[in-house]
């Protein structure tokens, strides 16, 4: 048999070649894995150079995930321990990787850091990473929602200013919806394959959304039914386009006057710049949520990524001052100009880009008020499996509001089964 | 070299691709039938010691659960519709190739193969733009005889009907070169015997060339119907099971609640209750083939 030792050799020589490629890796070198999603992770790579530049030893790998994939490939990674060192993570799934223990609670790191503290970030938007005191993740860029408008429109309808509150929104959707007899025209787009606004309107109610330490759904509770009614009397009275698929556009259908108010996020300034040129570029503004009582603004969600390092990582303090370089309000403003994403440091928003920015001025504002939803893993589940089923049954009419809200109730129940049965244990032990 | 020598030469010249099989395909498979009976979620992921052994739990709630259904009705929609259109096509194809009066066969075998050696993803995404109400080609082409554009994808009652279109085109050409290699076997002198005796066209088809296809279509109709039954990346790229779910299919659905909100006990409990409603598909098939034959 000749066949046996020519295997031998094969395998000794390629175990020889692996061995020379790994140590071809300089050993005083460290290199950081670090994932980002989409867009993010091709425009961070323009920001890695300076940071080697200012901390020579330290070599920062910048892997792309799509968005889509994500989770799925984060959590894939996890369950094989391949996780990177470090990555971005959307805030709401900060608990998820927390429930897992994958990521590390980042305390010890910002009681000695100079950079990085509570105080310097908008305080709903840091709190979105704390779990049972523990902060699991420095915010890196963030996001919220408030209203895109047009400016023309309301004037036409007798608001000067937009609405401050609920009563003033409603009565100014009637106004506009008038002002349109003839043509299938509506005030408002409140579409119900998006969760946020129902869940905002519900937290400005006052309503918890869970109860029993997030255990239970609280939707039939007065205050979100109370909210709940109102977002859906948009859809009852007229005032919002029932369906999804009429407006195939957005922004083509704001440009249109299709509706003149649609809740959304920062993401879609440069889209609404793109759409609404010529006459109409000086039409449209971004104000903060209107409020339920006389708080103005009203409450908004507090979006965004975060900044997490895995457990299992070997090169934790490299990681955080790659963080630190991250947090700097100059390297925040650079990540802006290329990516459009909003600042997480406060101190960031005082230069002149942000305050010379007429659309930007609201975002400040509505920072000041913004909330995590619950932060458990099942949340994401519960807002868009669940929420949207049951806003679009109701907006359709197919349910009234008491029942779609009790049976919304009763799904969410299911789904936090698991979550009751750890909650009891914990507390047995 | 007696009988058992032989064997078990036999099994050790199997040894290599059972063992393959063994590892990559029943012991997965008794795992997840194991977690079947479990709530193995994302806690668990995270602490194997909240995972609990719950019975038939997964399984009453999944007949307890309207978006399961919702799959299925679609799931059959799907297969009930585009598997016999599917193999229409292709028998019809084929049909077209093998006369002789076509010229230039090659081409138009190739070009009709094509679609099936290109990526699904690749193919959705081209057809995600042929569907576009405002710049695709298909509402172009109806405007011009004067018809309102339809949002394709976008409309409960156009979406599914768009994604059985669309693979029907991406995989006819399969079915129809395995037909044409089956009408390929038919002796000539059958037809030559007919055309003595004064068939016509028609009466060749039906007496002839259907049944000497009976097992190639026997074949084809049980391959297409359980891949069609496992179809899930048309609508996972092109619209993610909406609008409304119209366009969910359960191996989507057993995707979802796993890999997205990470139920894995759920996802594998619809699973089985998938498979052995696939086989009982297959079974029945079987069986209504065997009595016509």
């Amino acid at each position: 048999m000749k066949l046996v030792p020519k295997i031998i050799q094969i395998v000794l020589l390629i175990s020889l070649l692996i061995s020379i490629s790994c140590s071809k890796e300089n050993k005083s070198e460290k290199v950081i894995k670090f994932w980002a999603m989409g867009a993010e992770a091709e425009y961070v790579t323009k920001l890695v150079p300076e940071f080697e530049k200012q901390n020579p030893g330290i070599k920062v790998k910048v892997q792309q995930v799509p968005w889509t994939a994500a989770q799925e490939k984060l959590v894939t990674a996890f369950a094989s321990d391949n996780t990177p060192d470090a990555c971005q993570l959307g805030n709401t799934w900060v608990p998820q990787f927390a429930a897992l223990n994958a990521i590390l609670p980042l305390d010890v790191f910002i009681k000695t850091s100079n950079q990085i503290n509570k105080e310097k970030y908008f305080t709903g938007i840091w709190e979105t990473n704390v779990l049972d005191n523990k902060t699991y993740g420095i915010p890196w860029y963030m996001d919220t929602r408030l209203m895109f408008y047009r400016k023309d429109v309301f004037e036409k309808a007798g608001y000067k200013n937009p609405p401050q509150t609920w009563v003033e929104l409603l009565d100014l959707s009637k106004k506009i919806k008038t002002m349109y007899p003839k043509e299938e025209k509506y005030a408002i787009y409140l579409p119900t394959n998006e969760w946020a606004p129902f869940v905002m309107f519900g937290m400005e109610a006052g309503s918890s959304l869970l109860k029993d330490e997030d255990t239970r759904g609280n939707f039939s509770g007065r205050e979100f039914k109370e909210a709940f009614k109102y977002s859906i009397d948009f859809h009852r009275f007229n005032l919002a386009p029932i369906g999804i698929s009429q407006v195939t556009n957005v922004y083509q259908a704001f440009a249109d006057e299709y509706f003149s108010i649609y809740i959304s996020g920062p993401w879609n300034i440069p889209e609404f710049k793109k759409w609404m040129t010529g006459n109409l570029a000086d039409k449209w503004m971004t104000a903060p949520m209107p409020s339920y009582s006389s708080n103005y603004p009203g409450v908004s969600l507090a979006g965004g990524s975060s900044l997490v390092i895995f457990k299992n990582s070997k090169h934790k303090k490299e990681v955080w001052k790659f963080f630190e370089y991250l947090s700097q309000a100059h390297t925040q403003i650079e990540f802006y100009k290329l990516l459009n994403n909003l600042p997480s440091v406060k101190e960031a928003w005082d230069n002149p880009i942000f305050r010379d920015d007429p659309y930007m001025q609201a975002f400040y504002t509505q920072f000041t008020n913004v909330r995590a939803t619950p932060k458990i893993p099942e949340w994401e589940q519960i807002a868009f499996a669940k929420v949207q089923q049951y806003a679009e049954l109701a907006a359709r009419n197919s349910m009234d509001i008491d029942e779609a809200l009790k049976n919304l109730d009763k799904d969410v129940d299911r789904i936090l089964e698991k979550r009751r049965w750890i909650v009891e244990q914990k507390k047995i032990k | 070299m007696n009988y058992k020598q032989s064997q078990t030469a036999a099994y050790f010249f199997l040894a290599p691709a059972m063992s393959a099989i063994f590892v990559f395909f029943f012991i997965p498979v008794i795992a997840a039938f194991i977690m079947s009976f479990t709530d193995f979620d994302i806690y668990a992921l995270g602490d194997l010691g909240s995972v609990r052994f719950i019975w038939f739990n997964n399984y009453i709630k999944l007949f307890d659960d309207p978006l399961f259904f919702t799959a299925l009705k679609n799931t059959f929609y799907f297969v009930l519709i585009a598997a016999p259109l599917s193999i229409g096509v292709s028998l019809g194809a084929a049909l077209l190739l093998n006369s002789k009066l076509v010229k230039y066969k090659a081409i138009f075998r190739l070009s009709y193969f094509i679609p099936v050696v290109t990526t699904l993803v690749a193919v959705a995404i081209v057809w995600r733009f042929i569907y576009h109400p405002k710049f695709g080609i298909i509402n172009y082409i109806l405007s011009l005889i004067g018809i309102a554009p339809i949002d394709w994808l976008g409309d409960t009652a156009t979406a599914m009907p768009a994604i059985i279109l669309m693979s029907v085109w991406k995989s006819f050409g399969y079915n129809m070169i395995i037909f044409i290699a089956g009408l390929q076997n038919i002796p000539e002198d059958l037809y030559e015997a007919a055309s003595i005796e004064g068939a016509s066209g028609w009466q060749k088809f039906k007496s002839i060339t259907l049944p000497m296809l009976a097992p190639t279509t026997i074949f084809i109709s049980l391959i297409t119907m359980i891949g069609y039954f496992q179809f899930f990346a048309e609508p996972y790229i092109m619209t993610q099971g909406g609008p409304l779910n119209s366009t969910l299919s359960v191996v989507q659905y057993m995707y979802q609640e796993g890999f997205r909100w990470w139920n894995m006990g759920y996802s594998a409990s619809i699973a089985f209750v998938f498979f052995f409603i696939i086989m009982i598909g297959t079974l029945i098939q079987l069986k209504i083939q065997k009595s016509t034959e």
